[in-house]
């Protein structure tokens, strides 16, 4: 690429989705500020019960905090939001509940920065030793997803349901614009896909989730199963608008030449959206 | 007229009346209230006039019994209502999650720009950060 990516003048941000993690979340945060403390921490409180909000803003982190549950997929889309009006150029997932290591952080951005410049890089657990024992019904749930996904995006996804994700400016702009709902992460890889942004896996390991959110149990599993993939079935014909013209002519992920500070939000914009029309007009993409 | 006509046309009635009486407390919001007169005053027509519309109506659609149709013609109605109310909720699900999304923002840079947010340990750099998304978002 033409314009090399300078990472340490990248506006990083760290996308933390807390649900009553108190006593977690603290952690979380000291972990990201160890790790990789040029990353800015957004915890969003998704209408916890407890003291998450507090334990956050303590550690010194900026709190969204929403007035009852959303839902991950809700809370996760307001860091998105708060990334696309910080004019952030990286944001990054680390839930909130410890179950992803801060430690990776730099190696999603070498990723990022580096293989093919995706738009999205995640960490798989199944790309060598996940680092704690998965539940086999969480395996045998992320074998489907990945050999569906995989198959529809022609591209190998191992681990489909890992919210360790970070994107690029695209990926901002795209998830704050629209972003699943109940459980998020299998649809918007394919969401991804459909506006043509390209996914990377990085191999990471994970810590067994905390108690405090189990967003999947044994008897809602099913139930995750066949609206998930109801979801990509209905995701695949479903008429999305299109913040982002990822064409393959124009050079996807070219980062604004440094220009004078402060005017860097609007010239990305302007410098991934040639068409300057932020909604394509409801046109989901060119099928083949 | 037999006992089934008789029935029809009370509980036909009931409703047209107490969809009335709901508008007239305005406990109904126009749109749905129109929906539901029309359906109940339908059901009305038919079952008064059930030798000059249902009847024959049934008889063209192969119904057996009669009123079977009206059954048939409520079962429909509903139907179609329930999947606008489905269609209703669905949005107004999505609008209360960007509410409340934007009610977060909102406090959030309120208290930053009040300077309310407590920040001990490295809390600068966040407070910094802070004030600067407040400027970005009112010029963004």
């Amino acid at each position: 690429m033409a314009t090399s990516i300078d990472g340490s003048r990248l506006r990083k941000l760290a996308i933390v989705p807390a649900y009553n993690e108190a006593g977690m979340v603290g952690r979380v945060i000291r972990d990201i500020r160890r790790a990789a403390p040029d990353f800015d921490i957004v915890v969003i409180d998704d209408g916890s019960t407890d003291a998450t909000r507090q334990e956050a803003e303590a550690e010194g982190a900026v709190v969204i905090r929403h007035p009852f549950n959303l839902g991950i997929g809700g809370a996760v889309q307001s860091g998105y939001k708060y990334a696309l009006r910080g004019g952030y150029d990286v944001a990054v997932q680390v839930d909130g509940d410890g179950q992803h290591k801060p430690a990776h952080l730099h190696d999603l951005l070498a990723a990022l920065q580096t293989s093919g410049e995706p738009d999205m890089v995640y960490g798989s657990r199944f790309r060598g030793d996940p680092g704690y024992q998965v539940p086999l019904g969480r395996r045998i749930g992320n074998l489907i997803f990945s050999v569906v996904l995989s198959a529809i995006t022609r591209q190998r996804i191992t681990d489909p349901t890992s919210g360790f994700r970070m994107t690029n400016r695209r990926g901002i702009e795209l998830f704050a614009r629209d972003y699943p709902h109940d459980y998020p992460e299998v649809e918007a890889l394919l969401m991804l896909h459909a506006h043509r942004l390209r996914v990377h896996e990085v191999h990471v390991q994970m810590n067994a989730r905390g108690f405090g959110r189990s967003s999947i149990d044994y008897p809602r599993s099913a139930y995750y199963m066949v609206k998930v993939l109801l979801a990509l079935f209905v995701g695949l014909f479903r008429r999305r608008p299109t913040p982002v013209e990822a064409t393959g002519e124009d050079e996807p992920g070219v980062e604004p030449p440094a220009g004078p500070p402060g005017a860097a939000n609007g010239d990305s914009q302007a410098a991934g959206d040639p068409a300057g029309s932020p909604v394509g007009g409801g046109e989901p993409r060119a099928e083949g | 007229m037999d006992t089934v006509q008789a029935v029809a046309i009370l509980s036909t009635a009931l409703v047209l009346a107490l969809v009335l009486e709901l508008v007239r407390r305005r406990r109904l919001v126009e749109r749905y209230a129109l929906l539901w007169m029309v359906t109940a005053v339908a059901m009305l027509i038919l079952a008064l006039l059930r030798d000059d519309v249902l009847d024959p109506i049934a008889d063209l659609l192969g119904i057996a019994s009669p009123v079977n149709l009206l059954f048939l013609a409520g079962f429909a109605v509903i139907f179609v209502v329930v999947l606008n109310f489905t269609v209703a909720i669905s949005r107004l699900s999505e609008e209360t999650k960007i509410l409340a999304q934007e009610v977060g923002r909102l406090e959030q840079e309120l208290r930053a720009a009040r300077g309310e947010l407590p920040g001990p340990n490295g809390a600068d750099a966040a407070a910094g950060s802070a004030a600067e998304q407040v400027e970005r978002g009112e010029r963004g």
